[in-house]
This record gives structure tokens, sequence and C-alpha cells, in this order.
């Protein structure tokens, strides 16, 4: 048995079932649940005769070196590589297990629902990114998975599109979701630096490799760390984060139970296991995540104690729990925390799918023991430490409001200095900006060096700029797009100021965005037309209702431009974080941060003129608060 | 400015409210209602446009459904006809009206009236009141109200809301309120409602409005508090609520809000700033052509299946009941139109037997006390105040098994640590189970457990003075003869009795089921029928009760013999009560009624299975059988059963009247001999509790069906059980009313049509003497059509008055063996006449 051959095929089973599945029409219930199911059953079964032979055979990690997406030179290319080990085996069965059952689940539970596609697509879709996620065997065929997860879930929760609390929701979890990925990215630039070359993790298993490095590079151990620890606790709800699990839970039920009950909010503790053997004799580093993973625990334990919705205390209940796993790994215990994640996944998934039969279940229980739930309060005093915990933990810690005061709120306030921009001016000011650039950089060497050290930092920070202006833009669709589109381009030329930048590079870059970027401007200019009074940011327009289609290319477009792993630009942003030096972190910051923010303004933009309650309202729409 | 403002009254501003919000009540006690009873007193097409164009509820179906339904021939043309010609002006033609019907396409915009007074809000300054607002004001609400789903209760809940409020806020250093106006407003010993209108709104002519706007934007949450604070005794966990101080604290969350983000005193109130609302809310709406489509489409839609019942009833011959002494069994069944099919099965499979319709309690009027019971649980029409208590005892099962994973423990931090590693492997255990081999658990709501069928029950009062909470336990013999007497005398039966008579109550089970108190008996105010079913018989047996009734002239044969049932509707089974009291000679007997039954049950199932797509209703009925079972307890399964789903018809009358005509589950069936009442005293309490029991449920279909945004409560599959008394979509939605989507998506939204067996006079002077159930059809919420005991002729009740009436429809087809329709067709069957095989 030729085990690389077999591990791409637990790739290629779920990309095969995702793209069959696009292809089925939307009223073919039937076979579309079976290709999901299938999909999800043969990769299970594959995988389980796989693993009894690995085992069999000495459990030894695997480490393929697969396709090389681009290659010119070590450091100048995109290398998919797939790693294997018991943590990778782990997760595969307990995520192709509960997507197996949940498929089969979903089969009849979805039944006459309108978008029973969307769904099984959306499904095989994450189960595509889980795959290449756990198999990732350096941190850019990792990304790519993790990429795939991140628009999986903004699609899941924004599943009933024609209300406006799941699309609000859905950009929200999307956005924190990208604040986690702003670390991966920083972390990946970093990691170019301390290896210089794009280290597999198979690589990272060397104690003494890691160990001769990091000597010389302690902070950049400590910085990769962090930035580690932010992906994932973003992406584990852990705190400051905690609040978007469960805003999360807007889709059916069997679709928040796996997901935000079980898989996609274990992948922080997935990153942390992955990566341990990087920050494993970095004590501060484990330190630090051990006391986020007990605060988190504590934290969430309490806010689960007063949450008086069934999915909402269930949310709580399990981010509790990966706080403990953190805690579990800080403290070198990977069995436990692998043992400790695949039941909590179980019990979570299992809790929510029964969730509605607690109705009846704890009536009957209340209606046969008469508890004495108020005499017992009466009689407990009102302190200021409880009615403090109480009011705290009911309003969940203030998390929300603390994301939007930390975060948020800060990007619009800077975003709004320039609202001089507008779509009929846009150009004018840019052009001659950029132009100035390019002669710049055509006379480049007669730059002094002092400025030849600014001009990148100036340039990606006005691409950052537009980026914020974008992201706060209330009316114009078409000027904040046209911002996202010269974001990059600033970028493009930020780094072609630094040596060895080639052309060929810069073209891999842009192409994607002039195409994706195009497509989508036309479709705006379209949409316009078609909808002039119905178009603008200020809301959400639910256009997806008369335009389903219209809806989707857009999508496609905006995923294009985000630099998605279906546009050269994903390999392209790669080659530019690895052509920022190590010096430049400014570059490196807002290069990632531009990159990060366009992707929520790109999804904004999508959800306000495509989601959320239709606007036109001869047909039944739903309330603004249900 | 404290002078005494005659433009706003508070009192008279909540009471409007309450008049118009919904009135749910929690999930345990859930009760089909007009959706739109606020408008009931209006004619119904006047209302639908009123609450179109106020609420902006969806009233009918869209144009293009109608369309649609007359391209596939649900709507008929000579129907459609008839009906553009009682619209028609003079000066129209009706190829005209066709031509408007048949292509218009609807308006684009639609906006209502309600909520745009508050939308200045967001207008003129700029605040996004209810982002920041609602997601708080719902989870006090939720926590306070909440029944047993957080793990510590809510501080201080055994006082009042704002009081429990106040408590935790005065103790608590993360504050509710950050402005110091708003708090010291909170606190302030006489808080008046118009005090902080003043501030928010200032001008007192906008008050009332503005409320209206602020409660419809979560209509949800409000409604439960209106109820909650009429019926505090919905809850089990006593909580006590006022609307008024909802309103307050809303009030007090927006004044603080806007004091945060402007600055105490730097804000103006809205009518400052607004534009004067021209049109008040509640304003005449005026006629709109769009809608006078949609009531032409209505009606036709309607009339197109009415015309053939009515047609259907004209041709049928009265056929002979069998005779006496070849009879095998009575079997009285709920008026409920689940019943509809299986009474045609019976009374197929064994030519001997006749059934009834009553409604499901039997008449008789209890609360119930099962053994361990902490609770009394009403068991009789919602409406009803009984007097007496049934009480189980000896039970021999246990009703409750623990399931381990609903344990709040899980969510404790050690607990839960333990928990996920030992039984988080279980889960997956029990999820693989129940996918692919789904059986009963603790999880599910399962009729038969309503009553163990092993245990007594206390029917009969031995002691007047056995009281329980000021009510009897038990009934007397006297009042044991009257339920059985009203019973019977309603229904016809009072002579010629089978050896055996079946009391057939019915109950549903579910898992996974948040609304699963709808699916059960209405007339049991939505509980299982098992103890009332139990009772009447043990009532009718009783020699005692006997002996009286034939004093009151019934002779009921020593040798008949009454026995309790319960149909689980969902599942197709039924279980007897008292068996063993039946005397030899008929045991025989009932082996083989039995065995008709069991064999109509699975005639049923498979007839039921006709919706269910993705059950093969091709296969035998009994495997077809099977699998019906297994919808009940897998926990994907959304759709058990389809409840009331195409109920149409309420037919009063002997069951021969209808026994040849195909109604494809749509009618409710209440027996009623028009010979035995002369004086319209049956048929006033049948038509009493029937009219608001079937409109009820046929009106609360109807809504959720047209509009199920807004009068539903939308798809299921994302609901999230707040406080165990009502669902919302995700963590911070409004509380949704209404039916769920899976429950009405094959309904066909129609009025009900009520069809009396009797003269129309008699009729017209029975309904006159309800004015609460005369207003429904004067009002044609309920259609309301009386046939003759001859049945030549029909008559229609229109303004007042019944008109003769003819069908539009001449011809319906026949049919020898319905089962044919049934196996082929999902969708909406034609009435046919079911040709008599000899």
């Amino acid at each position: 048995m030729n085990p690389n051959l077999i591990i791409n095929l637990f790739i290629l089973i779920p990309a095969a079932g995702f793209l069959l599945s696009l292809f089925i029409p939307e009223h073919r219930e039937v076979v579309l649940s079976r290709i999901a199911f299938l999909t999800a059953g043969s990769n299970l079964l594959a995988f389980v005769v796989f693993g009894l032979w690995w085992l069999f055979h000495g459990a030894v990690p695997l480490n393929i070196r697969d396709i090389y997406l681009y290659n010119a030179g070590p450091k100048d290319s995109f290398l998919l590589d797939f790693y294997f080990d018991r943590i990778t085996a782990v997760y595969m069965i307990t995520g192709s297990l509960l997507t197996f059952l949940i498929t089969i689940y979903s089969r009849y539970y979805l039944h006459r629902e309108a978008g029973y596609k969307r769904f099984f697509n959306t499904i095989l879709f994450f189960y595509l990114g889980y795959t290449i996620t756990i198999f990732g065997g350096n941190f850019e065929t990792l990304f790519i998975g993790w990429e795939f997860l991140g628009i999986s879930s903004f699609l899941l929760i924004a599943f009933y599109r024609d209300r406006y609390l799941p699309v609000r929701n859905a950009v929200k979890v999307f956005s924190i979701y990208r604040i986690g990925d702003l670390g991966i990215l920083l972390a990946m630039w970093a990691s170019h630096h301390l290896w210089h070359e794009n280290i597999t993790f198979a690589k990272l298993n060397n104690a003494q490799l890691v160990h001769d490095h990091l000597l010389n590079h302690s902070n950049a151990g400590v910085f990769i760390s962090l930035m580690l620890l932010l992906a994932a606790a973003a992406k584990s709800a852990q705190l400051p984060f905690s609040s978007w699990l469960p805003r999360a839970m807007e889709g059916p039920t069997p679709s928040s139970a796996i997901f935000y009950g079980s898989l996609s909010v274990h992948f922080g503790v997935f990153l942390l296991l992955r990566t341990f053997p990087f920050w494993e004799h970095q004590i501060s580093v484990r330190i630090i995540i051990g006391a986020l993973g007990l605060l988190t625990s504590v934290v969430a334990t309490s806010i689960a104690r007063v949450q008086s919705s069934i999915k909402t205390q269930i949310a709580y209940s399990s981010i509790a729990q990966i706080g403990l796993i953190f805690v579990e790994i800080a403290l070198g215990l990977e069995g436990l925390a692998l043992i400790h994640f695949a039941g909590n996944a179980f019990l979570r998934t299992y809790q929510l799918l029964v969730s509605p039969s607690v109705v009846s279940y704890l009536i009957r229980e209340q209606f046969y023991e008469k508890t004495a739930e108020t005499g017992q309060s009466a009689t407990k005093p009102l302190g200021r430490l409880r009615a403090s915990m109480i009011m705290l933990s009911l309003r969940e810690w203030n998390l929300d409001v603390f994301m939007n005061r930390i975060i948020f709120h800060p990007i619009k306030r800077i975003g709004h200095q320039l609202d001089f921009l507008k779509f009929k001016n846009v150009v004018f000011y840019f052009l001659p900006l950029y132009v100035a650039g390019l002669v710049g950089l055509y006379y480049r060497k007669s730059i002094p060096d002092m400025w030849l050290n600014i001009l990148p930092i100036i340039c990606s920070g006005l691409g950052l700029l537009m980026v914020l202006k974008s992201f706060s833009e209330r009316n114009s669709p078409r000027l904040a797009w046209i911002l996202l589109m010269m974001n990059h381009f600033w970028i493009a030329l930020a780094v072609s100021f630094n040596d060895h930048f080639e052309l060929s590079h810069t073209i891999t870059y842009l192409s994607g965005i002039v195409v994706f970027g195009g497509a989508g401007l036309f479709s705006l200019f379209r949409l316009r037309r078609e909808e002039s009074g119905f178009f603008s940011l200020n809301r959400y327009y639910g256009h997806a209702h008369e335009h389903p289609r219209f809806a989707f290319i857009f999508l496609l477009a905006c995923l294009g431009l985000m630099g998605f792993p279906i546009s050269p630009t994903f390999i392209g942003e790669d080659l530019i974080f690895s052509h920022i030096h190590e010096h430049q972190f400014w570059l490196a910051l807002f290069n990632s941060s531009g990159f990060i923010i366009g992707g929520i303004s790109l999804m904004r933009i999508y959800a306000r003129l495509f989601l959320g309650s239709h606007v036109k309202t001869y047909h039944p729409t739903a309330i603004q608060s249900s | 400015m404290h002078t005494e403002n005659h433009l706003f009254s508070e009192d008279a501003a909540l009471e409007h409210l309450r008049h118009y919000l919904p009135s749910q009540a929690p999930l345990k006690d859930f009760i089909h209602h007009n959706t739109l009873h606020a408008f009931q007193d209006k004619s119904f097409h006047q209302a639908m446009q009123e609450a179109n164009t106020i609420f902006g509820y969806q009233t009918y179906m869209q144009l293009g459904e109608y369309q649609q339904a007359y391209a596939r021939g649900a709507i008929k043309d000579e129907v459609l006809n008839r009906i553009i010609d009682q619209y028609r002006r003079p000066d129209e033609s009706a190829a005209t009206m066709r031509e408007a019907l048949l292509h218009s396409v609807p308006e684009t915009d639609r906006s209502p009236r309600i909520g745009r007074l508050r939308s200045e809000w967001k207008h003129r300054y700029r605040v996004n009141l209810d982002k920041a607002i609602h997601p708080v004001l719902f989870r006090l609400a939720c926590s306070f109200l909440d029944q047993g789903i957080a793990i510590s209760p809510f501080p201080a809940a055994e006082q009042d809301f704002m009081r429990s409020l106040r408590a935790l806020e005065a103790q608590s250093l993360l504050p509710l309120f950050r402005s110091k106006r708003a708090k010291e407003l909170f606190f302030s010993d006489n808080l008046k409602m118009e005090t902080l209108l003043e501030l928010l709104v200032g001008d007192a002519s906008l008050y009332e409005r503005y409320l209206f706007d602020q409660q419809f934007a979560h209509p949800g949450w409000s409604g439960m508090i209106a109820v909650l604070e009429a019926s505090p005794q919905a809850l089990l966990q006593k909580r006590s609520i006022r609307l008024s101080d909802w309103i307050n604290l809303e009030l007090l969350l927006e004044i603080d809000a806007l004091d945060r983000k402007f600055g105490v005193g730097t804000w103006q109130p809205l009518a400052g700033k607004a534009q004067a609302q021209k049109t008040p809310l509640f304003a005449p709406v005026e006629a709109d052509p769009e809608f006078r489509l949609l009531q032409i489409w209505q009606e036709a839609y309607e009339w197109s299946y009415y015309d053939q019942v009515l047609r259907g009833l004209l041709e049928t011959e009265p056929c002979k009941d069998p005779q006496p002494a070849a009879r095998s069994f009575d079997a009285f069944f709920c008026i409920d139109d689940r019943e509809c099919s299986l009474r045609r099965y019976v009374e197929t499979l064994d030519s001997n037997c006749r059934t009834f319709g009553t409604p499901g309690f039997f008449n008789v009027p209890c609360y119930y006390q099962p053994e361990h019971g902490a609770h009394l649980t009403k068991i009789c029409p919602a409406p009803m105040q009984p007097r007496y208590l049934i009480r189980e005892y000896q039970t021999r099962s246990s009703k409750r098994t623990n399931d381990a994973h609903f344990t709040k423990r899980s969510h404790g931090l050690v607990f839960g640590w333990l928990i996920s590693q030992t039984l988080g492997f279980w889960a997956a255990l029990r999820l693989f189970l129940n996918i692919f081999k789904p059986g009963i658990s603790p999880a599910t709501s399962y009729s038969f457990s309503h009553m163990d069928k092993h245990a007594q029950l206390t029917i009969e009062n031995r002691d007047p003075n056995d009281r329980i909470e000021g009510l009897q336990v038990g009934f007397n013999a006297q009042e044991m003869a009257d339920c059985v007497e009203g019973l019977l005398r309603s229904t016809g039966l009072t002579e010629g009795f089978a050896p055996l008579v079946y009391m057939v109550g019915h109950g549903a089970s579910s898992i996974n089921n948040t609304h699963y108190a709808g699916y059960d008996c209405g007339a049991c105010s939505g509980r299982p029928g098992s103890v009332n079913a139990r009772a009447i018989s043990y009532m009718a047996n009783h020699i005692k009760v006997r002996e009286i009734l034939q004093e009151r002239g019934i002779q009921i044969p020593a040798s008949t013999i009454f026995i309790g049932a319960l149909h689980d509707t969902t599942r197709d089974e039924i279980e007897c009560y008292d068996v063993e009291a039946i005397p030899q000679e008929h045991k025989k007997l009932h082996e083989h009624n039995m065995q008709v039954l069991r064999e109509a049950l699975d005639l049923n199932a498979k007839e039921r299975a006709r919706r269910f797509i993705l059950t093969d209703n091709s296969r035998p009925a009994d495997e077809v059988h099977e699998l019906v079972k297994l919808r009940s307890v897998s926990l994907f399964e959304p759709r058990p059963e389809l409840n009331h789903a195409t109920n149409t018809l309420c037919i009063v009358g002997r069951r021969n009247l209808t026994r040849q005509v195909f109604l494809d589950r749509r009618a409710f069936l209440n027996s009623y001999d028009p010979a035995k009442d002369s004086t319209g005293q049956y048929l006033q309490g049948i038509v009493g509790a029937a009219a608001p029991v079937c409109g009820g449920i046929n009106l609360e279909y109807y809504f959720s069906r047209v509009d199920n945004y807004r009068l539903g409560a939308g798809t299921k599959l994302p609901h999230n059980v707040m406080g165990l008394i009502g669902v919302a979509n995700g963590a911070d939605g409004d509380l949704r009313t209404g039916l769920p989507a899976q429950m009405i998506e094959v309904h066909s939204p129609m009025r009900l049509m009520m069809i009396i067996e009797q003269s129309p006079e008699l009729v017209l002077d029975v309904i006159r003497r309800n004015p609460a159930t005369y207003n429904w059809f004067e009002q044609n919420w309920i259609h309301l059509v009386a046939i003759d005991t001859d049945r030549r002729q029909l008559w229609l009740f229109r303004d007042g008055a019944f008109h003769p009436y003819i069908p539009a429809i001449t011809k319906l087809p026949h049919t020898a063996d319905f089962r044919l329709l049934t196996d082929v067709s999902h969708e909406d069957i034609p009435v046919h006449l079911i040709q008599q095989s000899a």
C-alpha cells in the first residue's frame, strides 16, 4: 500500500463530492443527500481501513510533499504538503463519523427546506476544508483549508439568508474568524524568516532543529506562538472572542451541532496540538495558553449557568470544556486532550441535536417533582458579588461590546476620516498618487535608502486606509469595491520597492485582482441598473430573493478578490509575504490587516446587497427581530 | 408639564396593545386560536386588508399562487366566473376582470404603517435602538421567566419582574443603566409610563402609536408577557410579570441608550424632529384594487372546493344503517380531522359497525393528576372551568426514565470534564443508534404515558368532602349520568347499542418537537384523551348511572359494555383500557373488533404516508405502518405527523350524510341527529364548542400558511428553546408565534366551511343564541351551510340570513375504491363519490 496515494484520496474524495454536488439540480434531494453521505461514508470507511493498516505498521507519522502549486526557487514556492499522525487520525475519525451521521440525519431533517442544495454543498465544502486542514503538512496547506472553513461557516450561519439576524451574525462570526486569520498570516510571515523556507510540520517535530533556531530568535519564537494562540483562541471561541459561538447557531440544528457544537470550534485545539513541538520549550507561552484556557473555562461556566436558552447554554459549556483542553495541551497531555476533544465533540453534537426535546423532558420532570427553586433563591441573600456575577454573566461579560469597542469601532472611525472619497472622485485621488509611486519605483535606484525603507510602509499604509474606508462606507457599494481593488495595487507597489520581487510575481498577484475585481465591479454596475432604488450599503436588501444566480456570481467575485484559494492572488499573497523583510513588521502588519479587513468588507458588501430580509414586501418577509 | 393629558391613557393604551398582541400560551399548553383574533369584529376580507396595511401581515396567498392554482385546475372556471359576477360592478366587464385576475403582478412595495414613527430614530438620529436593546431586553425577560433551563435561578424571582430587577440592579457592580437619569427613573417609586414617553416622544398624541411601534418590533415576547400577566397559572414555576413593567423597562433602556450616545439633555424627543405622521395607525383603510383581486381569488379558491363537497352531499342517498342484531360495535372518535380517514377504514372493513364523532374529552370536564404528579392538568376544552379532578393511582410502570444527556451537570466545569470524556462517546453511539434504529427514549413525548393503563383512576366520588385545590375528586352518580346522557343525546346514539361501544380518545407521540402539545387532543387542552375515554366508559358501565339513564329514557342493554381506548395519531396504534372487564361472551367479538381496528390502522398509516414523500407508500400496508411508526421516534424527523394540515370542513350531522363522500382527512365530523333535537338544545352545545375550536385551528393554519414569517413560526429547523416557554431563532431572536413551516406546508389555506344537517330556521335560531359564535359566521370567518334533513336543499348563510344555494359544480367523479386515489397522489385529492359495493 502506498500511503502517499491514499492520503491524497482523503482529500480527493471530499473534493470530488463537493464539485459533483454543485451540478445536481435543486429538486434532486435524494441525489444530493446521497452524494453527501457517500462522500463522508466512503472517506470514513477508507480511512478506517487505512488507519488500521497504519497502526499495524507502527503508527509512524507520514509526510507527503505533494505538489508545487508554484515553484520559483526555495523561497518563492507554494508547496502542497500533507502530514499524517495520530492528531490527524483522531480528528479524521471524529470528523468523518460526525459528518457521515449528520448527512444522513439531514437527509430527512432538511427535506423540503428551501436551500436543500445549498446546505449539502456547504456541508461538503466544509468537509473538504476540514480534511485539508487536518492533513495540512505546512502552514500554507493548512491555511487553504482554514479559509474554506471560514467561508463555509459564513454560508451556514447565513443559511436563512432571508432573515436579518442570521446574516448579521454570519458577518460577525466571519469577522472574528478573520481576526484569527491575522494571527496565522503573521505567524506564517515570521516563520518564513525564522526557517528561511516553508517549514513543514514534520520538521517541527525535530526538537533539536527547533531548539537551535529558537536559541537565537527567542523573540520571533514568542511572536509566532502568540500569533498562533490568537488564531486558536478566535477559532475555538476562547476569551475574548467567546460571544460569537452562541451567535453562530443560526443555521439548521444539525449544522449548528457539527460546526459549532463540535468540529469547527475545536480547530483552535487542533492548531495548538499541531504546533505543540514548536512552543513546547517556551515555558512562558505554555503558561499563557494554560492561563487563557483556565480563565475561559471559569468565565464560560459562569455564563453557562445563567443562560436560559438551550443552545446558548450548550455553547458556553462547550467553550468551557475547550478551555480545559487548552490547559491540557499546555500541560503537554496530548493524549488526554485528544480524548477530551472527541468526547466533547460527540457530547455537544448530541445535546444540540436533541435540544428541542428538552421542553417535553424538563416540563415532565418538573411536573412530577415540584422543585423548591423559588424558595431557595429567596433564602439566599443577594450579595454584591453574586449580583454582579449574575449581571455580568447574563450579559455574557459584555464580550460582544468589548470586541466592537476595541476592534470595529476604531476601524470605522479611521475609515470615516476619508469620507471625502466618493465613487465619482476616487479615481482622481488614486491615479496621480499611484503614478507617482510607479515613477518612484522606476527611479528606485536613485532614491535614498532611508526613503526606500519608508516608501513601502507608506504605500501599504495607503492601501490599508483604502480598506478601512471601504469597511466603513455606508453608501456606495461600487466605491467600497474599488477601494478594495486599489489596496492590492498599493500592496504590489509596496513590495516592489523591496529587492528581487519579480514582475511575474506581481502579475500572478494582480491577475486575480483584475479578473475577479473586474467581474465584481461589472456585477455591481448591473445590479445598480436593475435595482436602482435599492442599492447602497446602508441596510440589508436581500436581492438574493430575486437574483439568486447573480448572488452566487458576485460571491465568487468576492472570494476571488479576497485572495481565496480559487484565485492566483492566493499564491501571490504568499509570495508577497515571503518578500517582506524580517525587520519590516509594519509592512507585514499593514499588509495582513488590509488582507483581513478587506475580506470582512467584501462579505459585508455581499451580505448587505444580497442577503437579509428582502426589501420588497410583496411577499411574506421576516421582521428584524426574528 | 404634569397636566393630565387626555390624549393618552396608559390603561387604555395597554388594553389596546393587549388586544392586538399575539396571545399564544407557553409551549406546554399550546392551544390553537385565531391568530388575528383582534380583527374578528370586522368582516373577514375587510380585516385581511386592514391587518396588511396596519401591521404588514400577508393575509392571502400570493397572486402568483392563485394563478398557479387556477392553471393546475384547483380553481375551477365555473366557480371563478360565478365569483367574478358577484364582485363585478355594473360598469365592469367580466372579461377585463378575468384579465386582471390572471395577469396582474403584485405591487413592489407595501410598507405597513407600524414602525414608521419609531424608524425616525434611525433616519434622523442615526441610532439603532433595537440592535442595542433587544438582546438585553429579551435576555432579562427570558431569564426571569425561565422555567428550568438555567442552572442558577434568577435572583429574587419570587417577586415581580420589576422588583426582581431592581434588587439585582441595586446590588450589581455592573449596572444595567449607565445614564444616571435612567437609573434614577428606574428606582423611582411611582414610575409612570407617561413620564418616560414624554422624554422620548414628547407629543402625547403620538404616545400610543410609539408603544405600538415599539412592542410590535418584538411581538413574540410582548405577547407572551401579556398572556402570562393574564394567566400566571400557565407556568409551573410561578412568575409575576406585567406588560406595563416590561414596556417601562424598554422605554428606560431607550432613554439610557440615547443618554449614553448623545448625553443627558442634549437630544430632543422624537416628536420634535419627526415629521408628523399623517395617518394614525388605525385610521380607516381605503379599498385597494389589488386586495379586491385577492379576495376574488380566495373566494374562488375556497368555493372550488366547497362546491365539490356540497355537490357530493346532495348526491348521496341515505344508506341504511346495519341492523342492530348484526352490529359488531359502535365506536366514538374525536371530531378531529385526523380521525376522519380512520373511521372511513373501520367502516369499510366492517360494514356492521357504526362510528360517531364528538369532541374528544367525551363530555367529561375535569382536571387530571397523574400519580406522583406535583401539578394538576386540565383535560377538557381550554375555556371550560371544570369543578372535578380525576386522580391516577397504583401505577405499575414508571413514566419517567432519566437521560443523563439532559442533565444540567454536564454544563458544569468539572462534571462536564468527566462527562465529556465518558458520556461523550456514549452520545456518539446513541446518535448512531437513533439514526439507524430509532426507538422510544426518555426524550420522546409518548401519548400512552399520559396515563398508565394498569393504573386505577378515581372517577367516582365516594365522599363529597374529598376535595383537592377546590376541586371535587371524582363525579357522583348523578354527575356521571349527566356526562353520559349529554354525550349520547348530542351524538344521537340513544338506542340500538352494539354489544361493545368503544370510546377512542387520541393523542400523539413525537420526539425533538417543541410544539408537542399542539399535536394532542385540542378538546383536552392539548393532552391525550385517554383519561377522558376511560372515565366516560367507566361512567357508562356504572350500574347506578344506567339506572338513572333509564329513568331519563335511555335504555342501555345490560349486555352492552363501554371500553375506553386511545388512538395515537402519529403512530396509528390503539390501546384499550380495562379490557379484563369484558364479559366472556364478548371476548371473541372484542378480538374481532381489534382485528378490524388493527387492519384499519395499517391502512390509515398507509394513506397518511402519501403525504410523507420520503416514505415509500407503495409497499404493503403493514410495512408502511412500521415506517410511519419510526417517524414518531426519529430525532431527525421534523414531521412526525401533519396534524390538522388541509383541514377545511366541519360537518355536523348523521354519519350517513358523509359516508359516501371522499373527504380526504379534511373534515371535522361531529355526529348529530337532527331528528332528535327539535329545540336545537344539542346543536347549540355542538356549535358553541365546534365553531371556536375548529375555527381557531383552521384560522391558525390559514395565517401560519399565508405568512409563515410574521404569523407563523417559520421553519423549525433553527429553533432554539427559550426558557421552556417558547422558541426563537438563534440566540438573540424574538419568540416565534404561530405554527412552524413543517406543520403547514401542505395546508391549503381555506376558511372553515361548517355544514349542519338541520333546517335553516332552527340553525339560525341556534347560532343567534350565542353572540360570540354568531360573530364568526356573520363576519364570514367561518362559512356556514345548512342542509335540509331530506337532503334536497342547501342553504347558505350570508348577511344574517339563509339563502338557497346551488353548487356551481354539477358533476363529481366516482370511485369504487378510494385506496386507488390515495395510493397514487401526494397532493390534495378532489372530492369523489364512493360507490358502495354491495
